[in-house]
């Protein structure tokens, strides 16, 4: 790169860093604010006294929350979609895939399937007759209406042939001349070269499946079947879930309505600021990805 | 003999592995027989879109009856387009349409302009690891629900929250950032630019990375100033993707942050908050009006399937995108 060692241009990057960084301070404080309510005490919260930082710090919300079954029923809830949900994906995605992906073998209706799945991505009935539609199959309050909508993913489909296109037709080909089945094929050549794909596709399922609530709110009507953010969402918007016996309780004196509606926040944000390392090394080979094309 | 036995096995192989050799005269039986593994791959998607996006559209037909809840669809009594007409004549409608309108192409219109210097901006920054900090921090909010995000403006947009305090400290006026008429929908659109700049300049840095740093070089010694080089550089090299961006932005026309508006408003907002989809949910799921939601679902159903199919059509005509 060129360096410009004018006064203007220095001036110019100056601003630019400021500018950058005071973005880039706008994304994370609000955050920090509802961390130091999670973790101050309880006349610090009441008198809204707490800024960027904790103020009389105790963990007293943290251990409300992880005491509480009904936190602790939703958290397993949504580790549990979140488990089957990419597995079931990633299966789903790679047997759809591949076939499609295939275009050197002549295959009827294959343009017709593809053309059927993106009608169905693209249109859809509304949410009352999608909900008619789930009652009658039996999905309310049943754990699979987490799953089964959300099982096959078009984009991600599209993404995939478009990354098994890019995978040379040769090696294929040597392991059919070896007598593999177009399920060894794609089990044992495909699939373990597709590693980064799958990969981003894992993270970005694993991460929609955490932060789906909606799902929740509707089809199920009974609240301990509920996975974590669709708790939060009820707890956020009306408040109707009462924190029983935190404010009276002797165990948790510095526990406060505010304090453990942050400390849910933060408890609920935790695992994708953990995986969040690893998502952002794949996201820009996400969105490429659809770009290898033959 | 041995040459035949070779040459009976090449041919049984070649029909096997490479069809191309005798792609016209192939039937379907033929195929059948050797890739019936690749159909049998694609029930599992077939069953679920069958039974989760086909099967629903079934329901639609509750736009045409009177529902009876205890006799079901097949009970209820048929009134042609009386539904329809309902919809479309009571001012609501109007309302919704508006603000929903308003609300996506205020985000898509100020969502791509701050995307798009934003990224031209961390391009500028040529201390790698400040641009990795920068990146790292607006891209986060983009990975959070909107409830959590929701719950974090709450707090702090609120009339005793942080921002306001700090207006008072100054002598300012209360900003009712959630409970004004007039700001609510600017609350929705700079809130969700907010949560997506960072995710959304990825696309747009990508761009930038693939021009050629020769060309830079070379304009530099050319005497072209920083303004020069962003003009016949720069931005030459991410319009496309912008020209791209603009087209596929289309599709989202309708669609106003559904999960955003059902967090973020309140009975006060209505007025200007209320859009297509949170109408649907609070009149059909929780007023139990099923004829209506349906109505008005199946209209933003059909008008948001024309716009997107329009955004690829012009996504692939002045951008060269293709889906397939």
């Amino acid at each position: 790169m060129i360096e410009d060692r004018t006064l203007v241009s220095r001036i110019i990057d100056v601003f630019i860093w400021i500018i950058l960084g005071l973005l880039a301070l706008s994304c994370i404080l609000p955050f920090f604010h509802v961390v130091a309510v999670s973790l101050s005490g309880r006349a610090a919260v009441s008198a809204k006294l707490v800024g960027m930082l904790p103020v009389n710090m105790n963990f007293d919300n943290y251990a409300y929350i992880l005491g509480n079954s009904q936190f602790l029923g939703s958290f397993s809830i949504s580790v549990a979609r979140v488990l089957v949900g990419v597995v079931i994906t990633l299966l789903l995605v790679a047997i759809t895939a591949y076939p499609l992906s295939l275009d050197r073998i002549r295959m009827p209706g294959r343009l017709a399937f593809k053309i059927f799945m993106l009608v169905m991505l693209l249109f859809s009935g509304g949410l009352i007759p999608t909900f008619l539609a789930y009652r009658s199959l039996g999905l309310l309050n049943n754990f699979l209406v987490l799953i089964l909508p959300m099982a096959l993913n078009v984009f991600y489909t599209i993404i995939m042939i478009n990354f098994f296109r890019g995978i040379p037709y040769e090696l294929a080909e040597a392991a059919w001349l070896d007598g593999a089945s177009h399920m060894n094929v794609l089990f044992r050549v495909y699939l373990p070269i597709s590693l980064p794909a799958l990969a981003t596709i894992a993270l970005f399922t694993a991460v929609s499946h955490w932060n789906s609530w909606f799902d929740g709110i509707v089809y199920i009507s009974n609240i301990e079947q509920w996975p974590l953010q669709s708790f939060l969402y009820s707890l956020v918007s009306t408040r109707r879930i009462e924190w029983q016996s935190a404010s009276g309780s002797l165990d948790f004196q510095n526990a406060t309505p505010e304090g453990l509606s942050s400390a849910l926040i933060v408890v609920a944000a935790v695992p994708i600021l953990m995986i969040y390392p690893l998502l952002q090394r794949y996201f820009v080979t996400g969105l490429t990805l659809g770009s290898v094309k033959q | 003999m041995i040459e035949d036995t070779s040459i009976s096995a090449q041919r049984q192989l070649e029909s096997k592995i490479s069809p191309i050799v005798s792609r016209q005269k192939q039937t379907f039986r033929e195929i059948w027989k050797q890739h019936w593994m690749l159909y049998v791959m694609l029930i599992p998607a077939l069953v679920l879109l069958i039974l989760f996006q086909l099967y629903p559209l079934w329901g639609i037909s509750i736009a045409f009856v009177k529902y009876n809840p205890f006799r079901g669809l097949a009970g209820s009594e048929f009134v042609g387009l009386k539904n329809f007409i309902d919809v479309f004549t009571q001012p609501q409608t109007f309302e919704i349409v508006r603000n929903t309108l308003y609300i996506a192409i205020g985000k898509i219109i100020v969502g791509q302009f701050i995307a798009v210097i934003f990224a031209l901006l961390v391009h500028e920054v040529r201390f790698r690891p400040y641009q990795r900090v920068v990146q790292t921090l607006t891209t986060l909010p983009h990975f959070l629900s909107w409830i959590i995000v929701g719950a974090v403006l709450v707090t702090i947009l609120s009339g005793a929250g942080p921002i306001n305090s700090f207006l008072q400290a100054l002598g300012l006026p209360e900003i009712g950032f959630l409970r004004d008429k007039g700001t609510f929908p600017w609350t929705l659109i700079l809130s969700d630019v907010w949560k997506g700049f960072g995710f959304g300049a990825i696309i747009y840095l990508a761009a930038l990375t693939q021009i050629n740093p020769e060309l830079y070089e070379a304009a530099a010694v050319d005497g072209a100033g920083r303004w020069a080089r962003l003009r016949n550089i720069t931005l030459p090299g991410i319009a496309g993707i912008i020209v791209l961006m603009a087209c596929l932005s289309l599709g989202n026309v309708l669609n106003a942050g559904f999960e955003q508006v059902l967090v973020l408003y309140n009975p006060v907002v209505y007025a200007t908050g209320d859009i297509i989809d949170t109408y649907v949910y609070r009149v059909g799921l929780v007023g139990s009006n099923y004829e209506i939601a349906t109505v008005v679902g199946l209209f933003r159903g059909v008008v948001g399937f024309i716009l997107i199919l329009l955004s690829y059509w012009l996504a692939d005509r002045y951008a060269n995108y293709r889906i397939f």
